[in-house]
């Protein structure tokens, strides 16, 4: 920590550092941030951007980022402000980390902060004639501003950049997505393999992809505003539905923010059920995800395999929690009840079965000519695309990237559990499916484990801790990250130290991975076929909430 | 074993006594026209429900069981809803092409379902050239598809009804290759004359190594040419949502289902005409006793019997593997299937001069 903090201050000497929180802050003006930016990625080897968290804090836009060293783990965070409220300018960093082009058109829609140099300046979940940045304190929501449109929005191909010319001044570009004689399809936002309402407009050639371009938010719901009127445990609510094939995940990690913000010590019982919970959420949704792969490429009997097996999992969440989907079972400071009696056994059940069934999905379906054909070779993304678009979770470690959190950066109880990272080198289609079929493996593993832990904890003990009435944070800011099935989920919430009964949190963003995942869509399917967009985007696996949040 | 020739000729000489020739051959044909259009629809539906049945227990489901008992009632629902649905036309249709298009596919699979021999005696078409005639107009098929693609003027049924037409036209001739090789061994290409060629053992049986090969062809190529998984790329809901028919609704949409379930049909009975004698019993020589048990079993039973077998084994192809993609479907029919099958017809033609089958 301490070699760190001496790089950092002999790298970029202009910059504020404080070292008083979990990770080093610094703190930059805006003309700096490109070139430092730059020597931090070349220099000190931080060469993926976890976050980009658009912020307002009353007098001034800014942005927070999160760069992690993916060799030692090692974690920055980096404060730049905007000089001007209105015309909000920053330097765009989309040429050093990819996964900045569409979190910086995040945070032009949320904040309106424009990012110099950014080649696609347009918006990213609401539509083009929304009037003003909703997360904006000085936000006006009338709704007279911004009534229900029933027309479809216009100048879709329009797009613009910001450049900064010779004399310094910011110029705007005006440009266009797709030329006018370029074929142009839509797929979704209904379409059987978007997964939910996702659409991707595709110039093709024949054939062939030659440009996929993402037109998100048909199912934005705005839950980082709506987050701001809320107390914290009502927030504890949305992160089950953004990804809902991680709910258990998602909202362990909101936990788990809010209990690092509060001090509050978690029993480990409590913990321990967490983690199974969240593991056999993974399971779940990794057999979702074999489902939905096999569905998309056309293999029917091999989706409703998986969803049979899938019972038993939601058999044992309806049980415990009393739903099988958005269960709400964690809470701040533990879990809101006991295990089911026969949790364990049923849970042991369900790893015999799916371990057993395991076998049957691979002579179905992994062994056959035709999917081996469709898959292997076939959207390639390298390692050093992977990093730069921080895809993480399967799809990241199919590409060779050792990025399981779990591993990484220990949390809840996993440093206690034996489970082998699965990797793989290839980083095409295949490699994705093998990785979730692999983890399965582990899943059943860790969850074996856990149930004799839980078993030498007796039938009954303590659940959750003493957590005040009142859920008050002290002023600061916090950032926790987990592995959710579809990679890693991070939670960021910034606290003003409020003093009311009933705290709001200033502002709290959700770091899906989902979102980063769809950005390699265009970079892995070009020069592809139809039929292999499909594919790709079916093992790449997002779900399309977590993505619009 | 009973000839239904008696039948129809008792009823030509019945007809041609109370009425003149000509009166008396076109209420025959109207007979006829009937009678087919009847076993159409009633096949048809005995197929979507078979499908349902078959796919239900291949993957570990029930299937339909609310409608009747065991669900069987569940197809005159389906049916009346189909019927009684709004056909919803675009204004950028062609519409002319676009109600015409649904029309050549049925005509399609009418024309080769009447080619079909049900049971000895028991056929509506019947002359020398039977087997090129079901290959002729088995084709005029793939022109409705295009025209239904073309016409509905919209991107993905347009691409829908390129792919088609790639993979009809390209397994039209493996197809048509595979069936050549039967006609080789045949020696003729009357249909009644295939099928009694058969009367002392069946032609996959008898034909040795070729008419093994041949008939594995025509499996995958009936297959491709029937649009069913794994080549249904033409329809590819995953990719083009319904493909060329994306646009069709009501009973429009209904007759490309209904085809579809008669191609089934149709395919699996030539692979049964073809490969599996027929309507003719299971016989094996030197085994008297056996061979009169079997003729006991009416020939009708027989071929329906060898068509819903093959069918399920189409069916059980369908709902086990992936969809193929256009390129690799391609490379399959031209650099595989093709040379195998004219190798394979060369090969025919050696066994059959040098009398090495059975």
């Amino acid at each position: 920590m301490a070699d760190l903090q001496e790089q950092l201050g002999k790298l970029c000497p202009e910059a504020q550092i404080d070292t008083t929180g979990e990770w080093p802050l610094l703190t930059i003006e805006n003309t700096k941030w490109h070139d430092t930016a730059k020597l931090l990625k070349e220099q000190l080897h931080f060469d993926q951007l976890m976050a980009l968290v658009g912020l307002d804090w009353g007098d001034k836009l800014g942005v927070m980022y999160y760069l992690t060293n993916t060799q030692s783990g090692d974690i920055i965070h980096i404060k730049v402000e905007a000089e001007n409220r209105d015309k909000p300018y920053i330097y765009s960093i989309s040429d050093l980390w990819a996964v900045a082009n569409y979190q910086e058109r995040e945070a032009y829609d949320f904040y309106g902060i424009i990012f110099v140099n950014h080649p696609d300046m347009r918006r990213f979940f609401l539509r083009n004639d929304w009037v003003g940045h909703p997360l904006r304190k000085d936000y006006d929501a009338n709704p007279e501003l911004n009534p229900i449109r029933l027309e479809d929005e216009t100048n879709e191909d329009y797009t613009c950049r910001y450049v900064e010319n010779e004399e310094g001044k910011i110029e705007k570009i005006e440009g266009k997505v797709f030329d006018d004689d370029e074929y142009v399809i839509n797929f979704g936002p209904q379409h059987p393999s978007t997964h939910g309402v996702m659409r991707y407009r595709v110039s093709l050639d024949g054939e062939i992809v030659k440009k996929v371009d993402v037109v998100s938010g048909y199912i934005h719901r705005g839950i980082e505003k709506m987050c701001e009127s809320l107390t914290y445990p009502q927030t504890l609510l949305y992160p089950e539905r953004m990804d809902y094939m991680a709910a258990h995940i998602n909202r362990h990690c909101l936990c788990l923010c809010i209990e690092k913000a509060m001090g509050i010590e978690v029993p480990h019982r409590a913990e321990l059920i967490r983690l199974m919970m969240d593991e056999l959420m993974r399971l779940s949704s990794h057999l979702l995800s074999y489902g939905c792969l096999t569905m998309d490429q056309g293999a029917t009997t091999a989706f409703f395999y998986a969803f049979r097996d899938r019972e038993l999992i939601y058999d044992i969440f309806d049980r415990t929690c009393g739903a099988r989907m958005s269960m709400s079972y964690s809470t701040i400071g533990g879990v809101v009840a006991d295990v089911h009696p026969d949790f364990i056994k049923d849970v042991r059940h369900a790893c015999d079965v799916i371990e057993k069934n395991l076998k049957e999905y691979h002579q179905l379906f992994t062994g056959n000519v035709i999917a081996r054909n469709r898959m292997i070779g076939v959207g390639l993304l390298s390692k050093e695309d992977a990093i730069n678009y921080s895809i993480t979770g399967p799809s990241g470690r199919a590409s060779g990237c050792h990025c399981d959190v779990r591993k990484t950066h220990p949390y809840s109880l996993y440093d206690e559990f034996e489970f082998d990272e699965v990797v793989r080198e290839e980083g095409d289609s295949m490699a994705r499916y093998m990785v979730r079929m692999d983890e399965m493996v582990q899943c059943i593993k860790i969850l074996r484990q856990a149930c004799d832990k839980l078993e030498q904890e007796g039938e009954q003990g303590e659940y959750i801790a003493k957590v005040p009435k009142m859920i008050k944070l002290p002023a600061g800011h916090w950032y926790q990250q987990v592995e959710a099935s579809r990679g890693a989920f991070g939670v960021y919430i910034e606290s003003d130290g409020d003093s009311k009964p009933f705290q709001k949190p200033t502002r709290m963003h959700f770091q899906t991975p989902c979102f980063n995942l769809i950005g390699v869509v265009d970079l892995t399917c070009r020069d592809n076929m139809i039929a292999d967009l499909i594919t790709i985007t079916a093992s790449i696996d997002f779900v399309i909430p977590d993505i619009d949040r | 074993m009973f000839d239904f020739s008696t039948v129809a000729n008792w009823l030509d000489e019945l007809l041609k006594s109370v009425m003149p020739s000509w009166l008396a051959i076109t209420t025959e044909c109207i007979l006829v026209a009937i009678f087919l259009l009847a076993a159409y629809s009633i096949i048809a539906m005995i197929y979507i429900m078979y499908e349902r049945w078959v796919c239900g227990w291949i993957q570990c489901r029930r299937g339909p069981i609310r409608v009747g008992p065991a669900g069987s009632l569940q197809i005159f629902a389906d049916v009346v809803k189909i019927l009684s649905k709004e056909i919803i036309t675009l204004w950028s249709t062609d519409k002319f092409l676009f109600f015409l298009a649904p029309f050549l596919v049925v005509l399609a699979s009418v024309l080769t379902f009447a080619c079909l021999p049900w049971g000895k005696g028991l056929q509506f078409i019947d002359f020398n050239i039977g087997v090129f005639f079901i290959i002729a107009v088995s084709s005029i098929g793939v022109l409705g598809i295009l025209l239904a693609g073309w016409s509905s003027n919209s991107k993905y049924t347009l691409i829908g009804a390129m792919r088609s037409g790639a993979q009809m036209i390209s397994y039209e001739l493996s197809v048509g290759i595979s069936i050549l090789t039967i006609v080789c061994l045949a020696g003729t290409m009357s249909i009644t004359g295939i099928v009694e060629a058969q009367s002392d053992g069946w032609f996959l049986f008898k034909g040795h190594l070729p008419a093994i090969i041949a008939f594995i062809i025509y499996i995958v190529a009936a297959n491709a040419e029937n649009n069913r998984g794994p080549f249904d790329l033409p329809e590819a809901e995953h990719e083009l949502t319904a493909g060329y028919h994306t646009e069709y609704s009501g009973i429009h949409y209904g007759l490309f289902y209904l085809a579809e379930y008669l191609n089934l049909f149709v395919v699996s009975g030539i692979a049964s005409l073809l490969f599996l004698g027929g309507w003719m019993p299971l016989h094996i020589p030197g085994w008297e006793s056996f061979n009169t048990v079997m003729d006991y079993i009416p020939s009708t039973i027989w071929f329906l019997g060898k068509a819903f077998f093959m069918t399920f084994i189409f069916m059980w192809i369908r709902w086990s593997f992936p969809r193929v993609r256009i390129d690799q479907m391609l490379a399959l029919e031209w650099r595989y299937l093709m040379p195998i099958g004219l190798v394979n017809l060369v090969v025919m033609a050696i066994v059959v001069t040098q009398g090495w089958h059975f």
